[in-house]
């Protein structure tokens, strides 16, 4: 059997990729929204891995639920790109700094 | 009693309504309307004044009292509207009511050409005609309100009121630029005076906790010893400061040195104006008001000599501007400061009676001083310098008459008017044991001379000697209409007769019973009495006085002066270079107040303004707050830079610091 | 058949409910409808305001026409705020102010205001109900809330219809005012958990130690001071006067200046005696400076709205003068603080003639900013010869402001002189100074802008007053004779509650131990 340790591992690791491509992409914000559902991801999989080691399904339920929000939230997500897109002529992430004080 | 109440309340309502429906209606009910009905109103004023005049005086039926209606009470103080009506207040009321109606008729002729002094086609001078006559009935009513008061708030509201009118006045012309400057400074250097006042009628107020005459006056005594400290460790006798402080309104009023300025100025108004208001009656709202106050400056010692010694240098020092002065007006007008410092020096000599007796016959014949100076001014086309007068005599022989008239009662001819009142003035003050009367004494009998000599200067001038006005002036040169030489006439006698018929009333008798108090040691209108022997001896005994003969000699002097063709202000100029520039320039009195106290007055409001509000409570206070939140917030604002991966990079980092910190604690 | 009405809600609601009436009317139409019904709800609120008048008690200084009397009508329970309603001699001239200076607001704006006439009436009406509010709340929170609430209608004035800086004004006002009345809604938390009402009348008899009077006092201080508004805290008042229309300019001047001095009368003096009594010169020092200072800050103004704001400040100096004058006088007089009620009744009347007077003054300006578009003293001259009837009417305003007997102007002025005459001779002396600047700060504007030859082109050109500005102008002349002739109704009004409150502040409120230390 696999030990729990190496679940984590791959979780951590996913999630530090998706925690570098954050930081340091700053060409696409496509890659931006990947990388939030890469770190989703990360969370699932340590939540099934604990759920598994616990026995407690309600884990597993989670991850129907992070999953299903996650989808809603790449949809939104890449509207609000379009949108963007539409106005600004670019996703260059260093572009869109309209939040600027 | 009830009579003349009712006579009073006409007496003051009469004139108003006169103005107001000459003021507002003016437009409609045109020129003959308007003078028609304020000569109306002064009319019955003046009648019924004389009505009063003869009740209160003659048939001594006693002293009215009664409050009208009650204006405001605060603290169980009541401040009232009502009459005093006493033979102070009657004398008055009919001296008001007489010059201003002869005033009214002659301004009929003086303003009918009042168009010319207006721009085409401004709208104020449509109706000018009418406002004038509603100001001067407005005047009226205000200076009645003033004399017939029976409280001190009522007199601040017509010595204000006067003031106002004596502002809208001067200021008729308001096309004028000197006008309107004359005008604000008169009202600002009165309200100088006026400052002082109502100071004054604070401490009254105080002291008395009421402000009736009756109240005040019955009191006055219990408060004879009371102290004020003004300045912190030194007591003031009280009376002394009400005294004063009153006295300052006075001499905003009466234009007394130093507050005299504004008097030569106002000569800008119209020439009725300037003998009604600022000769006849408004500038002896001072004197008045002193002799009314007798019962509290008897108490005081002090503000009597203070009174004497302002007194004395106006009427000296005014005197003297007079000698060099060319236009006919501004004569006049110092005469009449020099006359109004005589009345100043009869109060402060406690000689109140004496002095009310010279505003009396000063009315008289300082009015029809100015009428005549405005007849001939008329008769000029409206050219006031004297220069180019001369040998007027043939061509208005009752303007000349009468004008000879005047000048002989103002330098005290004996059996003319002014020769009564002021020779009991020179003789009250030589009689007083004030310490300053020494001085007052050389003052006002060194006035006569110059006072005789400026009166013929002019007089000469105008009426005698070369024709020196210019050609056309001279082809339409006539008597004035009747309007104008009726009201002379009608003044000419009471300037010749007045004085021999009230002198052994007034001054020495007993005229104004209780209405003038003065303490027995002071009394030197009685002690002088003693010598005086009927009207026909003070007369005949005057020839015999040195103020006679200095007189004399100023006519004399004059005479010479006129027969060589030499002006005096001409001959001081050329001999006198130094004394003339100081008299040209008023002793610099004027420049004193326009820049040291109205330029000061600017600069410390420019300053404030400038230093106080714009840079320093706007500029660091208020600005500086904002600006600083501004430096603070552009700081801060450096982390806020837009970037997602900046603020995900932030979210973490601090995650992170919080678990270390968590962790490692 | 008034007296069975709740005067004073329908004071309030009338005004505010019309207002949204005449909101209702849009911009679609010209206005014409927007103008008609505003002037009948303003007038109707003034006739509302009538029986105030003819049913008030004069003799009894307790709070009238109140709402509801016999069961309050809570508004928040949990805090025991009430919507308690009711007048006493002093906030019932002011209310009758109001109404009266509303009415002639509208009128005044009748058709010089072409953008959106609608919602500048509705803003006149609304602020008009907030305002009646303040002076009838007997509440303190509902006190407060009316108190801000009337901000923003006023702000909006001001940034909609004002002049070319504007935007700087309103917003320095809207700050300045209400970072004062923050403070204020401490102190009133404070009292509330001290005496655990929002009640005005049971802050009035709280007890309370000395240091929190003084720190009350102070929040308290900064809320009307800057309302009033007093130096240093003035500046706020130029610069909203001058980009006001002139509508706003009345209203703030004639009534917003009123409630700072108000709040004195109904909250620091009754709440906080000792610390009045204990700051007392600082009052009477800033009252002089505002008399003084600001007279002289007044002379030198170029614009005429400048020149009226700041004589406006010098006049309300004369307001709180009179008011924290009674302790000096109780000094001067062996503790008798006989003569403290004419000071006190002097600054309530100068509250109300000064309503009338600047009230006009600002009127004035206005007619003659809306026929040349411009303010400034230099652009004028020789006025009187194009429009005589307005100059007639703009002297005698100018007289009143001066302060000449016989106008609205002297009553309060000659009374706290008087009073103050009492307290300290310097006190009076320099607060006599104003009949000096007062003259010459008005006076001198009138010289150079009525006076003289016509200086330019578009003087010559301008027109007299029409009939709409004539019955504004006229009815404003008759309030400023009528009260300067025969004062004697308003402060028959005002005695019994002014002696009621001078005995009121004479007792101290220090709890009996610390009464000795504090002393």
């Amino acid at each position: 059997m696999i030990p729990l340790s190496y679940y984590l591992t791959v979780g951590a690791i996913l999630f530090g990729i998706s925690m570098a491509g954050i930081f340091i992409n700053r060409k696409n914000i496509i890659i931006l929204l990947m990388c939030i559902e890469l770190m989703l991801l990360a969370v699932n999989i340590n939540f099934i891995a604990f759920s598994h080691y616990m026995g407690d399904i309600a884990g597993q339920v989670f991850v129907f639920f992070i999953l299903t929000v996650a989808a809603a939230e790449a949809a939104i997500g890449l509207a609000i790109l379009v949108v963007l897109f539409r106005n600004k002529r670019t996703i260059n992430v260093d572009d869109l700094d309209t939040l600027k004080g | 009693m009830e009579q003349i109440y009712n006579y009073s309340l006409i007496i003051v309502l009469a004139p108003l309504i006169g103005a107001i429906i000459a003021g507002l209606f003016g437009g409609s009910i045109g020129r003959k309307g308007a003078h028609s009905v304020t000569i109306v109103g002064v009319a019955i004023a003046f009648i019924l004044s004389a009505i009063v005049f003869k009740g209160v005086v003659i048939d001594k039926v006693g002293t009215l009292n009664q409050t009208v209606y009650t204006w405001l009470v605060s603290e169980g103080i009541r401040f009232e509207v009502g009459f005093l009506i006493d033979e102070l207040t009657a004398m008055m009321m009919v001296v008001v009511t007489f010059v201003s109606l002869m005033v009214h008729l002659y301004t009929i002729g003086y303003m009918s050409h009042d168009e010319e002094n207006w721009p085409a086609g401004s709208k104020a001078g449509s109706n000018s005609y009418q406002r004038f006559f509603s100001y001067i009935s407005l005047f009226t009513f205000s200076m009645l309100m003033l004399v017939m008061a029976n409280n001190f708030m009522q007199l601040f509201f017509g010595w204000e009121a006067v003031g106002l009118v004596s502002y809208l006045l001067i200021g008729f012309w308001s096309v004028r630029e000197s006008a309107v400057y004359a005008n604000l400074k008169a009202f600002l250097v009165n309200r100088v005076g006026d400052f002082g006042f109502l100071l004054g009628i604070a401490a009254v107020l105080m002291t008395f906790n009421s402000l009736d005459y009756a109240d005040v006056f019955g009191a006055a005594t219990l408060h004879k010893d009371a102290t004020i400290s003004i300045f912190p460790g030194s007591e003031w006798s009280l009376m002394t400061v009400i005294g004063i402080l009153l006295f300052i309104g006075a001499m905003g009023k009466s234009a007394q040195v130093p507050l005299h300025v504004w008097l030569p100025d106002s000569m800008e108004g119209p020439t009725p104006i300037s003998a009604l208001i600022h000769a006849a009656t408004m500038v002896t709202a001072g004197i008045f008001m002193v002799a009314r106050m007798s019962p509290l400056y008897e108490l005081s010692e002090t503000a009597l000599s203070f009174i004497l010694v302002i007194g004395a240098i106006t009427a000296l020092f005014m005197g003297f501007l007079g000698l060099i002065q060319h236009d006919i007006k501004r004569v006049v007008a110092y005469s009449t400061l020099s006359q109004l410092g005589y009345m100043t020096v009869a109060l402060g000599a406690s000689a109140y009676a004496a002095g009310v007796f010279h505003l009396m016959t000063h009315a008289f014949f300082k009015a029809l001083l100015f009428l005549g100076a405005g007849s001939v001014i008329i008769a000029m086309h409206h050219k006031q310098d004297m220069r180019e007068m001369g040998g007027l005599r043939k061509y208005m022989p009752i303007t000349w008459i009468t004008s000879l008239i005047g000048s002989l009662a103002l330098i005290g001819t004996p059996f003319f008017a002014g020769f009564y009142s002021k020779d009991s003035i020179i003789m009250a003050v030589g009689a007083s044991s004030n310490p300053a009367a020494g001085f007052a004494y050389a003052a006002v009998v060194a006035g006569v001379f110059i006072t005789a000599l400026y009166s013929f200067r002019m007089y000469f001038m105008v009426f005698h000697g070369e024709e020196r006005m210019d050609h056309h002036t001279k082809e339409h040169l006539h008597e004035t209409p009747w309007v104008v030489t009726v009201p002379l006439v009608l003044l000419a006698i009471p300037s010749v007769v007045i004085g021999a018929i009230y002198v052994m009333d007034m001054p020495f008798g007993d005229f104004f019973g209780s209405a003038i108090y003065v303490a027995a040691e002071h009394d030197v209108l009685a002690e002088v009495g003693k010598g005086v022997h009927g009207w026909f001896g003070m007369a005949l005994h005057g020839f015999m006085t040195l103020p006679f003969w200095l007189a004399a000699g100023g006519v004399f002097t004059a005479w010479m002066l006129h027969r060589k063709g030499l002006d005096i202000a001409v001959v001081m100029q050329q001999r006198l270079g130094f004394i003339y520039k100081i008299l040209d320039n008023k002793y610099w009195a004027d420049e004193v107040y326009a820049n040291i106290f109205a330029a000061g007055g600017r600069g410390i409001g420019s300053g404030l303004w400038k230093v106080g509000d714009v840079a320093l409570i706007d500029g660091v206070m208020v600005n500086g707050s904002a600006r600083v939140v501004g430096m603070l917030s552009g700081l801060i604002r450096q982390v806020q830079n837009g970037l997602l991966y900046r603020y995900a990079f932030a979210m973490v980092f601090g995650l992170l610091l919080l678990f270390g910190l968590f962790l490692f604690r | 058949m008034f007296a069975d009405l709740p005067l004073l809600s329908l004071l309030i609601w009338v005004p505010v409910i019309g207002g949204l009436l005449v909101l209702l009317t849009g911009s679609r139409s010209s206005g014409l409808e927007a103008r008609v019904l505003s002037l009948l709800v303003a007038l109707l609120t003034f006739v509302l305001s009538i029986p105030l008048y003819t049913g008030f008690d004069t003799a009894s200084h307790a709070m009238q026409f109140i709402n509801f009397a016999d069961a309050p009508v809570v508004w928040i329970e949990a805090f025991n705020i009430n919507y308690h309603l009711g007048v006493d001699g002093i906030s019932m001239p002011l209310i009758l102010l109001t109404t009266f200076t509303t009415v002639l607001v509208v009128i005044a704006g009748w058709e010089v205001i072409k953008y959106k006439p609608a919602q500048y009436m509705a803003a006149f009406l609304i602020m008009e109900g907030l305002m009646i509010g303040v002076f009838a709340s007997l509440d303190a929170m509902l006190f407060y809330v009316f108190w801000e609430a009337m901000l923003i209608p006023m702000f909006i004035v001001i940034g909609v219809w004002g002049g070319d800086n504007r935007v700087y004004a309103t917003i320095k006002f809207f700050l300045y005012t209400f970072l004062g009345s923050v403070f204020m809604l401490v102190a009133l938390i404070y009292l509330y958990f001290q005496s655990g009402s929002f009640s005005i009348l049971d802050m009035h008899m709280q007890p309370l130690g000395l240091t929190a009077q003084i720190w009350i006092f102070l929040a308290f201080l900064i809320a009307f001071a800057v309302k009033v508004p007093m130096w240093p805290v003035h500046t706020w008042l130029p610069d909203a006067h001058v980009q006001a229309p002139t509508g706003g300019s009345v209203i703030l001047a004639a009534i917003m200046l009123k409630l700072g001095a108000y709040g004195f009368l109904r909250f620091s003096l009754p709440i906080v005696p000792d610390a009045s009594h204990t700051l007392d010169w600082l009052m009477i020092g800033l009252s002089l400076i505002a008399v003084a200072y600001i007279g002289f800050v007044a002379l030198v103004q170029q614009d005429m709205k400048k020149l009226i704001a700041y004589s406006s400040i010098s006049h309300m100096g004369f307001v709180t003068l009179g008011f924290f004058i009674a302790w000096t006088i109780a000094e001067a007089n062996n503790g008798s603080m006989v003569g403290a009620a004419m000071g006190m009744e002097g600054g309530a009347v100068q509250m109300i003639s000064h309503g009338f007077v600047s009230g006009a003054m600002f009127l004035c300006v206005g007619v003659m900013y809306d026929r040349m578009h411009s303010r400034q003293i230099a652009d004028y001259g020789g006025v009187v010869h194009v429009m005589p009837k307005f100059t007639g009417f703009m002297v005698l305003f100018a007289m009143a402001n001066a302060g000449l007997p016989g106008t609205a102007g002297f009553v309060g002025e000659f009374m706290v002189i008087l009073s103050a005459f009492k307290a300290n001779f310097w006190i009076a002396f320099v607060a006599a100074t104003t009949l000096i600047l007062g003259a010459g700060y008005t006076l001198w504007m009138v010289k150079r802008v009525l006076f003289g030859e016509i200086t330019n082109d578009s003087v010559a050109a301008l027109e007299d007053i029409n009939k709409r500005e004539f019955l504004v102008l006229a009815t404003l002349a008759v309030m400023v004779l009528f009260f300067g002739l025969y004062p004697a109704p308003l402060l028959e009004v005002m005695d019994a509650t002014v002696r009621h409150l001078i005995e009121h502040i004479a007792v101290s409120k220090l709890p009996a131990s610390a009464f000795a230390g504090a002393m």
